[in-house]
């Protein structure tokens, strides 16, 4: 791939698994990678979630090797907090905008913690999801990577005295820090932006925001993580209470032609897991889980048979109908028609996790110059590949395999220069 | 190149606040001899680097160490090309984990002279690189192998394809139709289209197509395979730096399946394997087998096998899709004809979906969850008994035929079942072995590699013969450096997904050819070009680095001498805990090393402070200790970390070493091991397991007790296990009471 002597220059938007991944994978075979991330570290999705299934093994631990190879290779470069403007020309010949925002703590920040105690304000974290509280300055995660602070900006208020700029010892705060866009010239371009929880309030019967303790299957793996809003306690919000009975709605937007008409892939196996959560937790727990299919394809379904092995784990075929608060406690009860058994359940719960599925961020949120389906999945062409869930739904072992195919094509374009 | 080592101490963070750095510097020019030593406020500062700077310069500085914080901050800032540089995170271990400032002290010292020794010990390392060829062999030659070496060649890259039989193509080759790849809007059946791959393939200047040949042999290592091919008796070998298997699989022996389902007694009971060639042998008019009639209803089977731990117990993947294609055979252009589908669950993952909608709209399609409980004959029709159904609790069903949904069974497996009883017979005794050799019937091989721990791709525990990787994130890990498999030999999958996997090794591939051609490692070390260098001369010919070795890098000659094979080697340093004459040593890294580094440890005189060395794992259980500082959780002072490539590289004499001189006791932290094991050297952990079971020995020897030295697993996001084993430990090692070597 080294044509006249100069290698494959790559771009990969997103730096999630899957971005991470495509960009180190083509990094590793020479080719010189660039990678933008919007948020203020890498890792993307996954870094919010506390195990992968099957293993119920750490996402960090992967991570933290694909870091290693990022911080070890000098023919890899990445901005956090930045976004792709335009995209022109074509394969062999693209040229990028790329936008950087202020970060406002430079390279100075030692990760010392001092702005953190230092800070007067309070806002929601949106790493967990609303779930608790963090400063407007502070860091995304304990093994986040960069390890910088980061100032939510928009969180300031206009009066504020900035002790923060006062507590820092090394001049890391810098609040005239202003956007700057970049201009790259690559022979190619990986699109790995991933997805996002699909908006669970959009789904009228199912109470999310009107009913209390009807949360989503991300916010489960906040709560179930230790470095969490809970410590790793599966709490229920409302009142804290340790979660006895739990009910799984499965396919909570998905396979819905009113909302994400396709199947999720993740959401059945991560159901799985979040009952194994609970079940580690309190083996006493009582499970519900309503399916319309239970997918766990391929070798996943020895993670299926674990579960069944487990006492208190009800998997019900059945649609939900309603989800209703309990008129005399924080408790909810979901109407059920149970398909196998032709009656109507009405069944009462501690907490109600939706089962949501992924909407591709590029349903909304579309990078110029992408052409995409009307489901929101990346239209490839010569020159531009997705890779991961930009492309269809997946699991992270999908991405993974995914991602090092889209390298490939990747780093075929240099050659044909 | 002479050494220079200058030692740099960073007083910002509150290093200064509390630790007396004037005093270290003292002990590292006076006791240590470094030749240059410095403190700085602020080290990270552009200041501070300009120092070291300056002093590489004018010095003649070639070996850093930086007292300060983890590499986890200032990851880029220091940053000196052609030198040795070692971080010390005083910050994290001494300062933000410690609380009293006398402890404070002493871990500082501790820490920043065991950085010292490391500089003093280590050395940049010259890569091994060899003459190598950069071709890639892929062994089969179906749409998973085709398209893996046609991507590959498309990359710039030789190929050579090795398919048994006499014709590309594999099973693809069966099929009338094929599920369309992605938009299912244009058409429910899309043409197979294999010639044009194959002529693409045949065609192209960079791919050699060997067919009716197999492996015969395959030795080497990366970089420089020699591949031995035979055709028709005759044999020809060729040199390759790379290998991908992609040898794909066979349906499941039908006639194993329970009676119920009737086949081999029922003529128009047949698997979907059959179907395919029915349909593609009429065009798609689906004639039955008992008397060539055209059908108008055709009842489908799904899981005729799989998710039954009796026969397959997992999901095939792709049958559930394959029959909504094969139920269109017998529908589509015929309006009275009818295809039931009764299914268990219906698994069309992903934008499968869609064509799962289009199949529930087709008219003539009935689809139903339900058990098939029993098959049966009336007149010339199959009736099929189905409960717990949609449909009711126990109906039965008339139809002409029967499609049975059998499952994938990947090559791979009769080898594996073959070599695992081999092994356990080995196990038991000679006799056990030559009777399993004389007994069964050996089933071909595929690879046929020439290595000490067997012809094929290790077996996967619970990986039900499939050559997958235990890896979530490293989906073509293998326990064999340079060969990956792919398509569904290595999990189940369509030939959408095959075709993507065959991108994603070929991509390995090459990366592996240009990562030995620079004389560095593949993942998950893949920066490093240090290697193994034993010294021969001392070695006994015990075998223990040649049974150890996770990846099998090491043969050996019939005396029992190891041979290395560098580029088969992943640098865990297994070899180097394994061996008992301690032979083995990297160039920055070696047993000398860290045994220098314990040896220096403070060991308080007082009987009630303890010192306790805790070896663990760089990548997991280390990352955990540095979080657990970040959280500011507080340590027993009496614990110093010293960070490993991988538990697995553990050599017990560093126990004998601690122990003997009044350390209390040891602590080992490794990777979760077992089915699901996390280790990234597969087996590091469980081998330093294995290895803490003999150390008792050691142990008696100094008439020491053995709970002193303990492993726990750890994983990387159990930061808050940390101070809790510790305490845990120390409670064990307080009621043991000192060790009776102290102050000698």
């Amino acid at each position: 791939m080294h044509h006249n002597g100069s290698p494959t220059r790559i771009l990969v938007i997103g730096g999630g698994f899957s971005g991470l991944t495509a960009g180190i994978e083509a990094a590793e075979t020479g080719a010189e990678v660039i990678i933008v991330e919007k948020n203020p570290y890498l890792g993307g999705r996954v870094a919010q979630l506390n195990k992968y299934f099957p293993k119920i093994c750490p996402p960090l631990c992967g991570l933290e090797i694909n870091f290693r190879r990022i911080k070890v290779n000098p023919k890899i470069t990445f901005y956090t907090m930045a976004q792709v403007e335009s995209i022109s020309g074509g394969p062999g010949d693209y040229t990028v905008n790329i936008k950087i925002n202020p970060r406002y703590v430079n390279s100075n920040c030692t990760a010392c913690n001092a702005c953190y105690e230092a800070c007067p304000v309070e806002i929601d974290s949106e790493f967990n999801f609303g779930l608790n509280k963090t400063k407007v300055i502070h860091l995304p995660f304990e093994q986040s990577f960069p390890l910088r602070y980061v100032v939510d900006r928009k969180s300031c208020p206009k009066d504020c005295p900035a002790p923060c700029i006062e507590a820092c010892k090394y001049n890391a705060i810098d609040f005239n820090l202003q956007s700057e866009t970049i201009e790259i010239k690559v022979d190619s371009i990986i699109l790995a932006t991933g997805w996002k929880p699909y908006d669970a309030s959009k789904i009228d019967n199912l109470g999310f925001g009107n009913v209390k303790n009807v949360i989503t299957n991300m916010m489960l793996e906040r709560l179930a993580s230790k470095n969490g809003p809970t410590g790793g306690q599966i709490l229920r919000p409302s009142d804290g209470k340790p979660v006895e009975k739990i009910a799984f709605v499965q396919c909570a937007g998905s396979r819905d032609e009113n909302h994400l008409p396709f199947c999720s892939y993740i959401c059945c196996l991560a159901s799985l897991k979040h009952a194994l959560y609970l079940k580690e937790q309190n083996p006493d727990a009582e499970v519900f889980i309503y399916y319309i299919d239970i997918r766990t394809p391929g070798r996943y379904e020895k993670f299926y048979n674990q579960l069944k092995e487990q006492g208190g784990v009800n998997l019900i075929k059945g649609k939900v109908a309603a989800i209703e608060q309990d008129p005399e406690s924080d408790d909810v009860i979901v109407t059920v028609e149970d398909m196998l058994n032709f009656r109507k359940i009405k069944q009462k719960v501690d907490m109600v996790v939706l089962a949501t599925g992924m909407q591709p961020e590029g349903l909304e949120f579309k990078v110029p110059g992408i052409k995409y389906a009307i489901d929101g999945f990346v239209i490839e062409a010569d020159g531009i590949y997705s890779a991961g869930c930009a492309k269809n739904p997946m699991d992270v072992a999908g991405c993974g395999k995914d991602s090092t195919g889209a390298a490939l094509k990747a780093i075929q374009i240099g050659g044909r220069r | 190149m002479e050494k220079k080592i200058g030692l740099y101490i960073c007083k910002g963070c509150g290093i200064g606040e509390v630790v007396n750095t004037e005093k270290i510097v003292n002990i590292a020019k006076n006791a240590l001899r470094v030749p240059v030593v410095a403190e700085h406020e602020i080290l990270c500062s552009g200041e501070g680097i300009e120092l070291i700077k300056k002093d590489i310069a004018e010095q003649g500085i070639n070996s850093i160490v930086i007292a300060g914080c983890s590499p986890r901050v200032k990851t880029y800032e220091f940053n000196f090309p052609g030198c040795f540089v070692e971080r010390v995170p005083v910050r994290e271990l001494a300062i933000w984990t410690i609380e009293s400032q006398e402890e404070q002290q002493q871990a500082a010292e501790d820490y920043i002279k065991m950085g010292v020794i490391k500089a003093q010990k280590g050395e940049i390392p010259e890569p091994y690189k060899i003459d190598i060829n950069k071709t890639i062999l892929v062994v089969g030659g179906g749409v998973s192998g085709m398209t893996a070496a046609l991507e590959a060649a498309k990359a710039g890259y030789d190929a050579v394809l090795v398919e048994k039989e006499a014709e590309l193509g594999g099973f693809a080759r069966k099929l009338y139709k094929v599920v369309p790849t992605d938009d299912y809007t244009k058409g429910v059946l899309s043409d197979v289209n294999l010639e044009p791959l194959i002529n693409e393939v045949t065609s192209h200047p960079k791919i050699k197509v060997f067919t009716s040949s197999k492996i015969d042999r395959i030795e080497g290592q990366p970089g420089d395979f020699d591949v031995t091919i035979s055709k028709n008796g005759s044999t020809e070998t060729i040199k390759s730096g790379a290998i991908i298997q992609a040898t794909g699989w066979k349906p499941y022996d039908a006639k194993k399946l329970s009676k119920k389902y009737g086949y081999g007694k029922f003529k128009d009971v047949v698997t979907n394997y059959e179907f395919e060639e029915i349909a593609k042998k009429n065009n798609g008019i689906i004639k039955r087998p008992s008397d060539d009639r055209v059908v108008k209803t055709v009842l489908f089977v799904q899981c005729a096998g799989q998710r039954d731990p009796e026969h397959i117990p997992y999901c095939s993947g792709m049958c559930c899709a394959t029959t909504l294609k094969q139920a269109r055979y017998v529908t589509d252009g015929n309006p009275d004809a009818t295809a039931m589908v009764i299914y268990k669950d219906m698994r069309t993952p992903g934008k499968l979906e869609y064509y799962y909608k289009e199949a529930q709209n087709a008219p003539g399609m009935m689809l139903a969850k339900g058990e098939v409980i029993g098959i049966r004959e009336e007149y010339d029709k199959l009736i099929v008994t189905v409960e717990n159904s949609l449909l009711g609790e126990q109906v039965d069903l008339e139809t002409e035929m029967v499609v049975l949904a059998t499952g994938m069974v990947p090559t791979t497996k009769e080898p594996q079942d073959y070599l695992i009883g081999l092994a356990s017979a080995a196990a038991k005794s000679d006799d056990e072995k030559a009777k399993y050799l004389e007994t069964t019937k050996k089933p071909e091989f595929i690879l046929n590699l020439a290595y000490r721990q067997g012809p094929e791709l290790p077996f996967l525990e619970g990986g039900f013969g499939f050559a997958d990787s235990n890896f979530i994130c490293f989906q073509y890990e293998t326990r064999r450096t340079g060969i990956y498999a792919v398509g569904p030999v290595r999990q189940p999958m369509n030939m959408t997904e095959a075709k993507e996997d065959a991108r994603g090794a070929a991509l390995k591939a090459i990366q592996c050819i240009e990562h030995v051609a620079n004389g560095m490692a593949v993942h998950p070390r893949a920066w490093d070009t240090s290697y193994p260098e034993p010294n021969l001369t001392k070695c006994t010919a015990c075998k223990r680095c040649t049974e150890e070795c996770p990846f099998g890098a090491i043969d050996e000659d019939e005396k029992g001498i190891p041979f290395y094979k560098p580029n088969r080697c992943r640098r865990c340093g297994t070899c180097m805990g394994a061996c008992p004459e301690r032979i083995v040593s990297f160039k920055d890294y070696s047993v000398d090393m860290i045994g220098t580094m314990l040896k220096n440890v403070s060991v308080p005189s007082e009987d009630d402070r303890p010192r306790i060395i805790v070896l663990c794992c760089e990548n997991d259980a280390f990352p955990a200790t540095e979080t657990a500082a970040l959280n500011r959780l507080k340590l027993d002072p009496a614990v110093r970390f010293i960070q490993l490539r991988c538990l697995g590289s553990m050599n017990l004499v560093w126990i004998a070493d601690a122990l003997s001189r009044g350390v209390d006791g040891m602590l080992l932290l490794g990777c979760k091991f077992g089915e699901n094991y996390q280790c990234h050297f597969a087996k590091g952990s469980e081998l330093a397991k294995y290895r803490l079971g003999k150390v008792q020995e050691t142990l008696d020897r100094l008439q020491l007790e053995s709970d002193r030295v303990q492993m726990y697993e750890l994983a990387i996001d159990e930061y808050w296990r940390v101070p809790e084993i510790i305490t845990e430990f120390m409670d064990k090692i307080r009621e043991i009471g000192p060790n009776p070597f102290k102050g000698f």
